[in-house]
């Protein structure tokens, strides 16, 4: 129940919010700057933990709706408060965590600890003052969006209006606005009329960071498409279809399966889009339709271990990829408690690992290499022991500073580049 | 002199011979209906709602239903309980060797 199944920063960055498989959410804050520690970057402490969602059962086909969180997305703050959507299979939820450091006292018909007091031992009035109290941060169901989705959600993203949001499942992607629970639009409907015909299926989708009239959504083919809200009710004809071609001569059993797109994530700019398959990263310019721009290998080793990979599932594993703030690096996770980081300017990449065996705390991470075949150097680990049970598919990256979030099995890792 | 060409075998191609030999009744296309019908359908099946209630109730007390020639035990403990059912493997074997 303690598996991470999420990891998001904030706007400002402040913030860190992780989702687990038990429907919890865990929200770290960074400390403030201490200014006789120039050399580090705040930590993160815990903030706030709250149960956001519980298993339930849908009573039509009998199946268990899993309390895990699929995603959390932050909105963007506009008071005191914080708010961020969380999600699970089937209904999205909207909280509200704000912070109580004061709290009233000096009642006239109360004591202290809320028991009423005999009225006839009322002899004078006072008024009730505010006095400070210990930090409380507390956190509450604003908005339940829930009976939407007949299949399971994989993604929410909210749009640059700051109004409304989208939310996808395997087939159907649906439009909302945060203040209304109780009606949402469907913009896409990918589901055939006859269910035997059923050739993909939508994997993830996300709001262009400044239209607000543009969203994309990626296929378990491989393809992703860009949809304006403004050519139509349903946006089932798409604007741009952005495919890589198919060498034909090299087309496997296993093709389809590790082209299926697991993760869509534009870039802060909105000049580009990232898709994260099962063995690579590319970089797409939505002005090109036709190949990416950029294509990184996460792990080509794994291309000669297809075989087992298929039988222990891990095929099928979703990573997820995402951006630094400035869009000049890319980062992924892999296996063995790897992740990969991938500099588009200087084309260099490196291989990290997110352990506290290897790792001491306060030191620099040790760059990783795997060898494919062949002579192991030494440092070096073969493909062979690998261990795939040991998998990194969340990782988040500040929008400011090059602090990053890691999330292993059951850990949380928080790093940050080195100062001076 | 070799007298045969060799060609070279891509690694993908490579894995799919083995999987073949592995299961040669997989079908044809991996990325068709089964496949995708199988990820739709996620989630583990219950006989209903009361067994899925029972196996609640069971998981918070701990207990097992105790199967044995005791033959005073309510009624309600000899009705199927998910430890009972066959358990909906989630992952994709079944479907695979099936093809």
């Amino acid at each position: 129940a303690d598996i991470i199944s999420t990891v998001e920063f904030n706007h400002s960055g402040e913030l860190l919010a992780t989702g687990d498989k038990g429907g919890r959410v865990v929200i770290f804050q960074q400390e403030q700057e201490n200014k006789t520690q120039s050399h580090s970057r705040g930590e993160y402490n815990v903030y706030s933990t709250f149960q956001s969602h519980e298993p339930e059962f849908d009573y039509l086909k009998s199946l268990e709706i899993e309390e895990k969180i699929n995603k959390i997305r932050w909105l963007p703050q506009k008071n005191a408060a914080q708010f961020l959507l969380s999600t699970n299979d089937k209904t999205i939820k909207l909280w509200k965590i704000s912070e109580r450091d004061k709290r009233p006292e000096g009642y006239n018909l109360k004591e202290e600890d809320g028991r009423y007091r005999d009225p006839t031992t009322v002899t004078t009035l006072r008024v009730p003052v505010f006095r400070p109290m210990d930090l409380m941060v507390e956190a509450s169901p604003r908005r339940i969006f829930a009976n939407a989705h007949t299949y399971h959600i994989n993604s929410i993203s909210i749009n640059s209006d700051y109004e409304t949001y989208l939310s996808a499942d395997d087939l159907r992607i649906n439009l909302w606005h945060l203040e209304i629970t109780d009606r949402s639009f469907n913009i896409v409907d990918i589901k055939p009329a006859n269910m035997e015909e059923l050739t993909e299926v939508i994997t993830a989708a996300e709001f262009h960071p400044n239209s607000c009239n543009t969203f994309v959504y990626s296929s378990s083919k491989g393809t992703i498409r860009l949809c304006d809200m403004r050519a139509s009710a349903l946006c089932d004809r798409h604007s741009k279809l952005f495919e890589e071609p198919e060498d034909p001569s090299n087309r496997s059993f296993f093709s389809e399966i590790i082209s299926s797109i697991s993760d869509v994530k534009f870039s802060h700019s909105g000049r580009y889009m990232m898709t994260r398959d099962y063995l690579s990263v590319k970089i797409w310019d939505l002005n090109m339709e036709n190949r990416p721009v950029e294509t990184y290998q996460v792990h080509e080793y794994l291309r000669s271990k297809l075989c087992s990979l298929y039988e222990n599932d891990c095929i099928f594993d979703k990573f997820e990829c995402c951006w630094n703030g400035s869009d000049s690096i890319v980062m992924t996770g892999s296996y063995n408690n790897f992740f990969r980081m991938f500099d588009r300017n200087s084309k260099r990449d490196v291989t990290l690992e997110a352990s506290r065996e290897n790792n001491k705390p306060r030191t620099v991470l040790k760059p990783r290499k795997v060898c494919a075949s062949g002579k192991r150097k030494k440092d070096e680990i073969s493909v062979d022991s690998l261990d795939f049970n040991k998998k990194i598919l969340h990782t988040a990256w500040h929008p400011k500073e090059n602090i990053i979030a890691v999330a292993t099995t059951n850990n949380l890792y928080i790093f940050q580049d080195k100062m001076n | 002199q070799d007298t045969q060409e060799k060609e070279t075998v891509s690694p993908e191609r490579a894995e799919e011979a083995k999987l073949k030999a592995k299961y040669p009744n997989l079908g044809q296309k991996p990325g068709g209906s089964d496949f995708l019908m199988k990820r739709l359908q996620k989630g583990q099946k219950y006989f209903d709602s009361g067994d899925y209630n029972m196996a609640k109730a069971k998981m918070k007390n701990k207990q097992l239903p105790s199967v044995g020639p005791d033959k005073n035990l309510v009624t309600g403990d000899h009705i199927p309980t998910p430890q009972d059912l066959p358990q909906r493997k989630s992952s994709l074997v079944a479907s695979k060797l099936a093809g």
